[in-house]
């Protein structure tokens, strides 16, 4: 039987790893091969990791950085952060990279996701989209540039067309939850759930094995992400890269 | 030496990297002359069957590939997509496989796959060693690999099929014959497992 992926976002601020809380006060939390090293060994689902500077430097992927990921990397991989063009995601696909993620240049021009599925396959194109809660109204609003600027597309609507191209997988990251530790919004998931049909994993709010139970047991296949809870540990949130063994997992599903 | 096939697809860094842990005498192989000093290749391969198909073609790999492998028997392990030209042809594309395995790639009947979400088939799952296979000496099946596929295929022989998987019912996982192996999923992505079955094949004789 297929399972439910449990899989750990580590964020690449000034080529360290750092950890948020609602996209602001970055804390630096250690070396980025490092991590990938340690959790190599845990034997970890797949991991995503994303540079959260180059968009909003206006810089093309670290192609360096990225090729000594890959090659420390033994389980999926999933990068994001600067791309804008199929020849960079060629590019990363070669590298021994499995899926690319995009997100603003998916909001800017929703045609590069076929375009970029045409040449590495749908299944390898993932698109992140950054949510926050909309004041008045039960729904949403879609950020990029690490939620400091507002896009025109309703949530709605977005996935709708990204569902009908036939991307790989939808990366749903709330930046109201991101580093509180307070557990997933359910009502983001099930709405995003009801409205398509393709691979999704959910970001923002773990601060639990349990609160990953809940949303396996409510979803039933569906990935389930998290950036503090596999980086920290205990109420004063000491670094410790941490992610459950075989056992402790099979008690998830 | 195991030659790894380097013609711009897969996780060519990922395999030599296994490799070099495991102390096994391996290359990563872009010219197909190279290729006659392999006494085993890999063929990987992420991407549309097509362009792969191309991609082969393209560089002369796919000639050199049938002398070696159909002529003299070499071993061969395809992986995802490297696995897929294996058969006739497949839904994805239009191009013909390199028709070593009778059979052809299908895509999944999202039909039959009953709850969200459909495709691809992404994750891991286990898988079942029809054969009994040495290959597979040493697997945690429950444990099992990481795939990432929306085509599958599908075996005319039964003899063929080397491990099937479930995903919206019954399907092939890893086919073989003889000397020709592949993979649907990733061995190079899949932690111990992956490096069990990379080290078998290895120590094939």
């Amino acid at each position: 039987m297929l399972r439910s992926r449990i899989v750990p976002c580590l964020l690449v601020h000034n080529k360290g790893l750092v950890k948020t809380t609602q996209f602001k006060n970055a804390k630096y939390v250690g070396d980025p091969i490092n991590a990938v090293k340690i959790f190599n060994e845990k034997e970890v689902d797949e991991l995503i990791v994303l540079d959260i500077d180059a968009t909003s430097d206006s810089r093309a992927p670290n192609i360096e950085m990225i090729k000594n990921l890959a090659d420390e990397c033994r389980m999926p991989l999933c990068y994001g952060g600067g791309i804008t063009t199929v020849e960079q995601a060629k590019k990363i696909i070669s590298l021994g990279v499995e899926k690319v993620a995009i997100s603003s240049a998916a909001l800017s021009d929703i045609e590069l996701c076929r375009e970029i599925g045409t040449v590495i396959g749908n299944q390898s194109v993932v698109v992140v989209i950054d949510v926050k809660k909309k004041k008045l109204f039960r729904d949403y609003d879609i950020y990029t540039h690490n939620g400091t600027k507002k896009s025109k597309w309703k949530l709605s609507n977005f996935i709708g067309k990204l569902d009908e191209i036939g991307i790989g997988e939808i990366v749903i990251n709330s930046i109201d939850n991101d580093g509180t530790m307070k557990g997933y919004d359910v009502d983001l998931i099930e709405s995003i759930r009801k409205k398509c049909s393709v691979p999704i994993t959910v970001l923002g709010g773990a601060g639990s094995l349990d609160d990953i139970k809940k949303i396996i047991a409510k979803f039933k296949i569906i990935g389930v992400a998290a950036g503090s809870l596999f980086v920290f540990k205990g109420k004063f949130r000491a670094v410790l890269i941490n992610y459950p063994n075989r056992q402790e997992r099979k008690s998830l599903y | 030496m195991i030659g790894i096939i380097d013609y711009g697809s897969g996780n060519i860094q990922a395999i030599s990297t296994i490799y070099k842990n495991l102390n096994i005498n391996h290359k990563i192989l872009k010219n197909p002359n190279d290729l006659d000093n392999a006494s085993k290749l890999i063929l990987p391969g992420v991407g549309a069957f097509d362009s792969i198909m191309k991609q082969l073609v393209d560089t002369g790999i796919k000639d050199k590939l049938n002398e070696l492998v159909i002529g003299k028997k070499v071993p061969i392990l395809g992986i995802c997509v490297g696995l897929q030209v294996m058969g006739n042809g497949s839904d994805e594309g239009k191009l013909s496989g390199l028709g070593w395995i009778p059979g052809r790639v299908k895509k999944f009947d999202i039909k039959k796959i009953d709850s969200k979400p459909k495709i691809p088939h992404m994750g891991w799952n286990t898988v079942k060693d029809i054969q009994n296979h040495v290959i597979f000496q040493g697997i945690d099946y429950d444990f099992g690999f990481y795939f990432v596929h929306s085509y599958y295929f599908e075996c005319k022989k039964r003899e063929n099929i080397l491990s099937t998987s479930n995903y919206g019912g019954e399907f092939t996982s890893s086919i073989y014959d003889n000397n020709i192996f592949g993979t649907q999923f990733h061995p190079e992505k899949s932690h111990k497992n992956g490096i069990h079955l990379l080290k078998n094949f290895a120590e094939l004789c």
